[in-house]
């Protein structure tokens, strides 16, 4: 047995885009191997009023990301003197991970907020930083316990029709919020790495960002 | 040049020298440090059995820790109304041989953090000079402020994580406690990989499973320093009697916004003629 400089922390993510608002929620668990280590880590980093990402994976790396991720919005301000727009937070975050392809940050990450228009926009990545925008996703220890569920329930156009549909979810905010908390408790119960609480970050124009936490099931 | 004897670059030649990159100022230092290799293998050869000419000529890669030898098992820390509380046995194992029995584990860095590191003990020496150079820098820009517990917490997670971006481990687990005056008790721990976290309570390594499961329940923010104490001895207790690696030989210490108090080592008293340890063969019914 040799020494790995990764570790899997586990946790979950999932953002949603709708018409007006956006959806970004994590577990708080951390975990190694079959250890708790806390029930309250946040995943999650509020970049500015319009942008929000969540990383699963690695914490080490996270907190890395999550760093140089907050210096360059930083700097970004300074320079032109207004927040980083989702969609370049979203490139810049592409960049960072494929800087580092050859000794990769092992995070998986979502990136999401308000577009232009104020239109929900997520993006979802690989660890090397391949991306692409869709409607929503979710990443992490329960993806694949969530990601059915969020096909099925959130109505979106399928991604092959001609000629290309909005991807935003038709839900409203409110069922969009229900859809997320029922896909958390239904991850927690089967997967070991999603439990003892979820954040939900909720983005609109109107109110900026809004922070509930819901609990889950602690064992 | 010894490979696997090289101090690492930053405290021989300063941050900006790459550590794959040898240095000709710091080959002779490492030369007076090798200690001959005892020509046994792993786990417990005092260097990797590599010849010395081999290793000059290059034909081995360098190496770094990649299990630690002398260790220190569990540091519990809790939470209480006026501050925290840090416990730790003194134990330096060398593997699962009782090796050194008065070794300090936790570290006063000033009158407001203290550091408690279990894992590899030379490392937490390292570490602690670290801290030592950091203090010393601290109390020289004279600007009456100290580094909170939050601080010196983000820098070990620096240095953790440096050291692992450089396949180069410092193998510990460290658990960092105080108070701060305007932000109340803190509590955190790093990891050898750079994984952190902040809580009500923490414990590495045997602690996590043992001692966890009593924080969770009887630890609260608001308790007094009594029934700290009395939590704490309690969960060194059930340590001592199911972990193998630890001995009845204690270090406590406290941080309040007075200051810091480590105590002198001391033994909890222990129990030993419960029926079921006189004759346990006789409570455990085999099928063979």
């Amino acid at each position: 047995m040799s020494w790995s400089p990764y570790d899997l922390n586990g946790g979950t993510c999932i953002a949603i885009g709708g018409e007006g608002y956006c959806i970004v929620a994590a577990s708080t668990r951390l975990s190694t191997g079959f250890s708790i280590l806390t029930a309250d880590k946040s995943m999650i980093l509020p970049v500015n009023s319009k942008c929000l990402i969540a990383s699963a994976g690695f914490d080490g790396d996270r907190s890395q990301l999550h760093k140089v991720l907050t210096f360059r919005s930083e700097n970004y301000e300074h320079f032109h003197k207004k927040p980083m727009s989702c969609p370049a937070m979203a490139q810049m975050l592409g960049n960072t991970l494929y800087y580092k392809r050859f000794f990769p940050y092992y995070t998986f990450n979502l990136c999401a907020g308000l577009d232009d228009q104020g239109l929900g926009c997520v993006y979802t990545y690989d660890a090397i930083g391949s991306h692409e925008r869709v409607g929503y996703s979710c990443q992490g220890s329960g993806k694949d316990l969530v990601q059915p569920v969020l096909d099925n329930q959130l109505k979106a156009p399928s991604i092959l029709e001609l000629p290309p549909k909005v991807a935003v979810t038709s839900l409203s905010k409110d069922e969009a919020i229900e859809t997320v908390k029922i896909a958390f408790s239904a991850a927690s119960e089967r997967d070991i790495y999603t439990g003892d609480a979820v954040e939900i970050f909720v983005m609109t124009p109107e109110h900026g960002v809004q922070k509930e936490i819901l609990p889950l099931r602690r064992d | 040049m010894i490979p696997h004897c090289q101090l690492p670059s930053h405290i021989a030649t300063g941050p900006h020298v790459s550590p794959f990159v040898s240095s000709p100022s710091h080959a002779g230092r490492a030369e007076d440090l090798h200690v001959p290799s005892s020509g046994s293998s792993a786990p417990f050869s005092v260097a990797p059995s590599a010849d010395h000419a081999e290793a000059s000529a290059g034909a081995e890669p360098r190496k770094h820790t990649t299990y630690p030898y002398v260790t220190g098992n569990s540091v519990l820390a809790i939470k209480y109304k006026d501050g925290v509380l840090m416990a730790a046995d003194m134990l330096g194992a060398y593997g699962s041989t009782k090796r050194y029995k008065s070794v300090q584990r936790i570290l006063r860095v000033n009158d407001t953090t203290i550091v408690g590191a279990s894992g590899e003990i030379s490392d937490f020496q390292y570490i602690s000079n670290l801290l030592d150079e950091l203090m010393t820098q601290d109390f020289c820009y004279d600007d009456g402020c100290t580094m909170t517990p939050k601080e010196v917490h983000a820098y070990l997670c620096r240095v953790m994580y440096n050291r692992r971006n450089k396949m180069d481990p410092l193998w510990n687990s460290l658990v960092v406690a105080g108070v701060d005056k305007t932000s109340g008790s803190f509590v955190g721990s790093v990891g050898m990989l750079g994984t952190s976290y902040t809580d009500s309570h923490v414990a590495t390594s045997f602690g996590n499973h043992l001692s966890r499961p009593l924080f969770r329940e009887f630890q609260r923010d608001d308790m007094s320093l009594e029934e700290a104490v009395s939590l704490m001895q309690e969960a060194l207790r059930v340590l001592f009697y199911r972990d193998k690696t630890s001995i009845n030989k204690y270090v406590l210490a406290k941080v309040e916004s007075s200051g810091v108090a480590i105590s002198k080592p001391f033994a909890l008293d222990t129990k030993w003629d419960l029926k079921a340890f006189v004759n346990p063969s006789k409570h455990a019914v085999g099928s063979w």
